[in-house]
């Protein structure tokens, strides 16, 4: 025995079983039915262009890996999900070069320029996502494609006048009806146009809606989300704190007819939703680790969705809300640490 | 299911290996090697010259300071010399004695035995006879029992508790110990509480030992002495996340259980310490656990204090694959051994050994921000924070963070996903902030006396 090289190394000597890749696969895994929902509906460009979009990001990663002479780690998982996730978030009838754009520059910029897996402050591939909305917005906000069996806005006999999705019918509409300049006629319209798509909701909660590749159907993400919570490798508070956020704050201002209006299913089955917050907002790495942190951040994303889908210049708000609470999470962890055993609460980190 | 505390982890607890196994007595070793320091403190300072015949039991290191206790020999024989030899707390060579043994086994007889009259005892007393008997704290931590039992002055403890957790994997040295000793254990526990004049005694236990459970509800009906199970989860054995558990009582940041009135002693230092009262019987053995994936035949053994690891091994009928690692301790806490030359003392609850592929620490890789080991910390520190800190050297900010109250039970570091050191990185900081302290303490001793002597040299002038 004593010839034995033995390893003599710090405690613990045992090491539990999750590891990062093991984490990111199943993240990967999680957003396999969404994915399945997406090519029912918009069809084999829906299977394409993600397909192409994670090739990009991996291809991204390994080139910039290989000039920063840094260990190839494409295959922990992390730069797939960044590929899904921004294919995920782009129309289906997008060119396929955008979703590479994307990609290079969410794996580029987003992540690797920061120096890479973990050390990215902002979700990569929100960063390519905002990156192509602000490089081409025409074909980010009109490339859609209706879904199979179903119309733009899911609700039926509407297409005849708008080629819009839900939320984008849902804005156009409140500027109607709120302009004190609009035609009784158009105001009638407009309000009919809402009550059709407020109706249509179950086509958002199953998908037969137009919208993003990957956020078009609520169940398929809630089916890959709830395994995500029940398998531990995502925390509850945040999904739950923002799409209750959204359902309240919704409600209050997200109406056509002023405060206290909003058709809550709508809100919160509309739009990215149910993936940002989810697959986004519960990105361990750019969002907070404390639990309290976590509310903070989720409620955060919330109102900012809520208030840009009212007052801002898009029509959905999910996205950004993310990158800009994401900004914060430092901020966030800091001021929401734990209490330390044997202290009291007013004492922060206090010793004796 | 039993009570417990916030965080912590449940790492697969492989109790299986030795759980059923007796204690069994290990022949006294051909040669002892016995540490001078053995407990937290001053170490001991050598009572025998090399020659000197020395029998079992007998004072061989006398304390130094209050926070020190003597050591006895655990063999009878002849001092081969007094030398350095490698510890397996300090990872360096230091002060043992060395003794062959004479086969002879004569006892010595330091100790009064008050028997059956233990219950009559002044409680003083029971101290006196703690540091005579050079006990201390035999969960690993070896702080001298005698300093443990004298609370400063106003501090009031109303609960004691008798740990018998041992959360740690692979450990059953203690399980063993109660459900065979069960009123050795028992009656210490009185001694303890008796030493302190405490009011309420609580047996803790994982409630993986349902057998000890019994036994120690069966052997303490009617005499007020609480029994309470405990869930499974590592660290419930750590005194603070104990007394947390059973009480709801926290142990001040910075301060010791009796700052919350509370006194938390392990079931071999309670039968040590009736040994010692009832018997005359002085700490020279203990029960160690000899565990792991690759030991043939893994046992609890009652070993002599001295006695080198690889002599236990070999009791176990050796292993089954090439050593990768020998654990002193459990593997959450433990230290890990460069070598098997290494000898059992006062605070050896196992020997955990692992082959090749069980020893090697996987690849770091970066940390993800998963909060894993927020949620694990029976401290409530965000452990990924301050090992970031420490690093990148960041040691005000790791003090900010708590660092100081960190347990060190590697909670954290089992979790990662990511395999990050954390621990490592923590005591590392840890140990950054204890030297600006001293260098802090030292400054300002320092600018008072030159104070002192510019007001002396004023004063003469």
């Amino acid at each position: 025995m004593a010839e034995n090289k033995l390893i003599v190394s710090s405690s613990p000597h045992l090491r539990g079983k999750d590891s990062t890749p093991k984490i990111m696969w199943n993240v990967v895994l999680a957003l396999l039915p969404a994915w399945a929902f997406g090519i029912y509906f918009y069809g084999p460009r829906a299977l394409w262009l993600t397909l192409i979009a994670v090739v990009a990001a991996i291809a991204t990663e390994a080139a910039i890996q290989a000039i920063r002479k840094v260990p190839v780690t494409v295959f922990d998982g992390s730069a797939v999900i960044t590929g899904i996730l921004l294919a995920f978030n782009v129309p289906p009838g997008v060119p396929w070069w955008l979703v590479v754009v994307g990609s290079v520059i969410g794996i580029g910029i987003g992540k690797q320029a920061f120096g890479g897996l973990g050390y990215n402050p902002l979700n990569p591939a929100l960063v390519g996502r905002a990156f192509v909305m602000a490089s081409w917005p025409v074909a980010m906000t009109t490339k859609w494609i209706a879904p199979r069996g179903g119309s733009l806005s899911g609700a039926v006999g509407l297409d005849a006048v708008t080629s819009a999705t839900p939320l984008t019918v849902l804005k156009l509409s409140r500027s109607k009806i709120l302009d004190p300049e609009s035609a009784e006629q158009a105001v009638q319209e407009a309000r009919q146009a809402v009550e059709l798509v407020y109706n249509a909701w179950p086509n958002m909660f199953f998908g037969k809606i137009g919208g993003c590749i990957g956020e078009v159907s609520a169940v398929a993400i809630l089916i890959g989300g709830l395994y995500l919570l029940i398998r531990g490798f995502a925390d509850w508070r945040t999904p739950l704190s923002y799409i209750g956020g959204v359902a309240l704050f919704g409600w209050i201002f997200g109406g056509v007819e002023g405060v206290f209006t909003g058709h809550v299913l709508f809100q919160i089955f509309a739009g990215g939703l149910f993936l940002g917050a989810f697959f986004m907002a519960t990105d361990m790495v750019t969002t907070p680790v404390t639990k309290k942190g976590r509310w903070i951040f989720g409620i955060g994303c919330a109102i900012l969705t809520v208030f840009i889908r009212r007052w801002g210049g898009y029509p959905e708000g999910v996205s950004y809300s993310i990158l800009l609470m994401n900004i914060f999470t430092p901020i966030i962890d800091r001021h929401t640490k734990p209490r330390i055993f044997g202290t009291s609460r007013k004492k922060k980190g206090g010793n004796g | 299911m039993g009570k417990t505390f916030a965080g912590g982890v449940h790492p697969p607890e492989n109790k299986r290996y030795s759980e059923s196994r007796s204690i069994e007595i290990l022949d006294a070793p051909e040669v002892a090697y016995i540490p001078l320091s053995q407990h937290i403190g001053a170490p001991a300072e050598p009572a025998v010259n090399k020659g000197d015949k020395v029998l079992v039991g007998q004072t061989i290191g006398s304390p130094k300071g209050f926070v020190s206790v003597p050591v006895h020999a655990s063999i009878a024989g002849k001092v081969l010399k007094i030398d350095l030899h490698p510890h397996s707390v300090t990872g360096k060579p230091e002060p043992h004695v060395i003794i062959e043994n004479d086969g002879s086994d004569e006892r010595a007889q330091e100790l009064e035995t008050l028997g059956d009259n233990w219950e009559n005892i002044e409680p003083k007393k029971i101290v006196e006879i703690a540091r005579a008997a050079g006990l201390a704290g035999m969960g690993g931590a070896t702080f001298p029992t005698h300093v443990k039992l004298s609370p400063p002055e106003g501090k009031i403890i109303d609960t004691v508790f008798l740990n018998g957790a041992e959360c740690e994997p692979y450990l059953t040295a203690d399980h063993r110990l109660m459900l065979e000793f069960a009123d050795d254990i028992i009656d210490g526990f009185i001694l303890i509480g008796k030493a302190l004049g405490a009011k309420r005694h609580i047996i803790c236990i994982e409630a993986n030992k349902p057998d000890a459970i019994e036994v120690m509800i069966e052997k303490t009906r009617g005499t007020g002495i609480e029994v309470c199970p405990l869930k499974v989860k590592y660290p419930q054995g750590a005194e603070k996340q104990m007394i947390k558990a059973v009480t709801g009582r926290e142990v001040p940041s910075g301060g010791l259980p009796f700052d919350c009135g509370c006194y938390v002693q392990n079931v071999g230092t309670a039968k040590a310490l009736f040994d010692a009262v009832s018997r005359g019987i002085p700490l020279y053995r203990r029960v160690v656990t000899v565990s792991g994936p690759i030991v043939k035949n893994p046992s609890n053994l009652m070993a002599r204090i001295g006695t080198p690891f690889s002599a236990l091994v070999e009791a176990c009928g050796g292993t089954t694959e090439p050593v990768g690692k020998i654990i002193s301790g459990g593997p959450m806490m433990g230290l890990a051994q460069h070598t098997d030359e290494v000898a059992v003392i006062k605070g050896t609850s196992g020997i955990v050994l692992f082959g090749l592929d069980d020893a090697e620490s996987p690849n770091e890789m970066p940390c993800i921000n998963c909060a894993k080991c927020v949620d694990a910390c029976p401290a409530y520190l965000m452990p990924t924070n301050i090992a970031a800190c420490g690093e990148y050297g960041n040691i005000e900010m790791a003090e900010k963070l708590g660092a100081l109250d960190c347990i060190e039970c590697g909670s954290c570091a089992y979790v990662c996903p990511s395999n990050r050191r954390l621990l490592h990185y923590i005591r590392a900081v840890k140990n950054e902030i204890n030297i600006k302290k001293a260098r802090e303490r030292a400054e300002k001793a320092k600018a008072e006396s030159e104070k002192e002597t510019v007001k002396e040299v004023e004063k003469a002038e």
